[in-house]
């Protein structure tokens, strides 16, 4: 057998991308619209001996997550918004506990209850920064069916290896659509840190900022807790030097590697006028693109947008202006402008509607 | 081993107060769970957030200290990932039937094979002694200064109602019946629900006129009411007074079970 092509929601999609990824513990809560990640994995978990488990709400569904995490199994949740707000408690316990798993946030219009069935990006700013405390995490967003698979992939093999919670940003458009799709035959797989039996299990190897995963079950006694911990595991809550050092190793493990970690397309770098995009917006500047053939439009369209990949934009040595199209009021828009003395035009769009072509070739034109 | 091998040596001292009732329950469970003959690698303790759920840092086994509530669903990930793992969870008044009300009915319902000891210390303890769901009418707190006005909850009887295979209420004072009570519960398969009231004299027992330990401990023992004892009062007609805490194994059943090894999964 080889890769085979179908044609399949970004959801299933999705789905699909963690069970090659050997996900094999799912705790969810329904949510619109990405309760089709749950319906598949309810159906295909347990004929692969993993488990499915509905949680009381999405609280829970984050801590059965982590949970399981620790007994060693690659382990997922799937929400939108208001499921995304509650789990932000466990995710910042993820984040200090140095578990690795896997959220999928499939956005919808907010704040609150909001729009359930319309696509935004409004959750970018929250996924980086939502759980109280400092801290870093990673942060994916597909822009295709296809990506919806490759990048789940991705997130599991990058939450092993960082340990960290890892979230693939997807969006209610790139979701819900039906695309063809290539399904590979195989999957990468990286593992988790090796832990050696007897060292301090939260004490990084040398030269590493990232500790072997000493998995609950194997005789190691290892006490994990979201108090400041010393290498030992052991809560030492009122130590200043210690906290200070814990937070920063962990922002350090994921920002240190914002090189590495960039996942972003350039496309005609020597353009004055440069669109950035990420998940559904990208769609709509690949359609200008294909508008307007021969035009020197720049494009950098990123994939990780958490650590924030910022030097791509350098790689626009002519650049004059970035417009930056987001289903949001500018929070990608405003992190560029962090990092770059050029001019960002944010283009924000609220509703649930895309961008259409015409809106982002006018905005291109007016300069061109 | 004795249950002395339990404790990590290297965590000592602990931050339980003098006179706390908390370091009673836990011997107890560790009696328990060493007469199971269970190893270390095979055992997993997982708390939420209280002075109860400091419980699982003194152990040597594998442990997740989680956050406020939230012990339950933590615990139903680690069991049903992995149910060869034997799952202990220790929570407390305001860990358990607060934050964490939802995650007790539903661990309940499900019956997933948790065990679960509460120590119910009826006060918000590591906070500074604020009131809880278990507070008694009437007593003080520093949130209930003029006497607390909110019923209390029934921790066993709401086990009891959502679905809890096994359920057992003692006192810091009934250490032989915890104990095996304790062990009742690690034999069940399902949810079993063991709650232990214990005194606080810190945070509780000093603003309600205990002026010593002993008086605390004195006050609940004199306080229980065997279940059998209450359900011949019932039967005779006689009242129940309010101040009694029904004491003894309350619940013992088969209800289906989630997160059973694989043994007992398949009979």
């Amino acid at each position: 057998m080889t890769s085979r092509l179908e044609f399949w929601q970004g959801n299933i999609a999705s789905a699909e991308g963690a069970l090659a990824a050997g996900c094999r513990f799912f705790g969810g809560y329904p949510i619109t619209p990405s309760t089709e990640v749950a319906e598949h994995m309810a159906v295909k978990l347990p004929k692969k001996g993993g488990v499915f488990i509905q949680m009381e709400d999405e609280l829970a569904s984050i801590a059965s997550v982590i949970g399981a995490a620790w007994t060693g199994a690659r382990a997922m949740t799937a929400t939108s918004g208001p499921g995304f707000s509650l789990m932000m408690e466990n995710i910042g316990y993820a984040v200090m506990t140095e578990t690795p798993c896997v959220i999928v946030n499939v956005q919808r219009g907010g704040p609150s209850t909001g729009q359930p069935t319309m696509a935004a990006q409004g959750d970018m700013m929250q996924c980086r920064f939502g759980s109280h405390g400092d801290y870093a995490i990673i942060a994916l967003c597909p822009a295709s069916v296809q990506e919806m698979y490759d990048l789940t992939v991705k997130a599991f093999n990058l939450a092993d290896r960082f340990r960290v919670p890892v979230f693939l940003m997807a969006d209610e458009v790139i979701g819900h659509m039906r695309e063809r799709i290539i399904v590979p035959e195989t999957v990468e797989h990286t593992g988790r840190p090796a832990f050696v039996a007897g060292t301090p299990p939260f004490k990084p190897a040398a030269g590493s900022l990232i500790p072997g995963f000493p998995e609950f079950g194997k005789g190691y006694g290892t006490h994990v807790t979201g108090l400041t911990h010393d290498e030992r595991g052991y809560p030492c809550a009122t130590n200043p030097g210690l906290h200070a050092t814990l937070v920063k190793r962990l922002v350090d493990k994921i920002e240190s590697a914002t090189e590495e970690l960039a996942d972003f397309d350039v496309i005609n770098p020597d353009a004055e006028q440069v669109f950035i995009a990420y998940g559904a917006p990208v769609r709509t500047v690949q359609q200008v693109i294909a508008d307007h053939k021969g035009k020197n439009i720049g494009f950098l369209r990123i994939r990780t947008v958490w650590p924030f990949p910022s030097h791509a934009l350098a790689l626009f040595k002519k650049a004059k202006r970035f417009i930056v199209p987001e289903l949001n009021l500018g929070q990608i828009a405003r992190e560029i402008e962090r990092h770059t003395n050029i001019p960002v035009m944010s283009v924000p769009k609220l509703g649930g509607d895309l961008h259409t072509p015409a809106e982002l070739s006018g905005i291109w034109e007016a300069k061109a | 081993m004795s249950f002395e091998d339990w404790f990590r040596q290297d965590r000592l001292p602990h931050i339980y107060c003098a006179g706390c009732g908390n370091g009673t329950i836990i011997n107890c469970t560790l009696a328990a769970v060493d007469s199971m003959g269970w190893k270390k690698e095979d055992t997993v303790f997982v708390s939420g957030i209280g002075c109860s759920s400091r419980a699982p840092g003194y152990i040597v086994t594998d442990s997740l200290h989680t956050t406020h509530g939230r012990a339950l669903a933590f615990a139903t990930g680690v069991k049903m990932a992995n149910p060869k793992l034997h799952v202990v969870v220790f929570t407390g008044d305001g860990d358990l039937a607060a934050i964490g009300g939802n995650h007790f009915i539903h661990a309940c319902r499900r019956n997933i094979d948790l065990t679960v000891v509460c120590m119910n210390n009826q006060i918000y303890g590591m906070t500074g002694g604020q009131g809880s769901p278990t507070t008694p009418r009437g007593c003080l707190s520093t949130t209930t200064p003029y006497g607390c006005a909110e019923p209390a909850f029934d921790l066993s009887e709401l086990a009891i109602a959502a679905g809890a295979n096994y359920v057992s209420r003692w006192t810091s004072y009934h250490v032989k019946e915890l104990e095996r009570a304790v062990k009742a519960g690690l034999e069940t398969p399902g949810f079993s629900f063991i709650e232990a009231l214990v005194q606080c004299p810190t945070n509780f027992g000093r603003r309600n006129k205990f002026r010593q330990v002993a008086d605390q401990i004195e006050y609940l023992k004199a306080h229980s009411l065997l279940k059998a004892k209450r359900d011949r009062m019932l039967e005779q007609g006689e009242a129940i007074p309010e101040d009694m805490y029904i004491v003894g194994e309350l619940m013992r059943r088969s209800r289906p079970a989630m997160g059973l090894p694989p043994a007992e999964a398949k009979p």
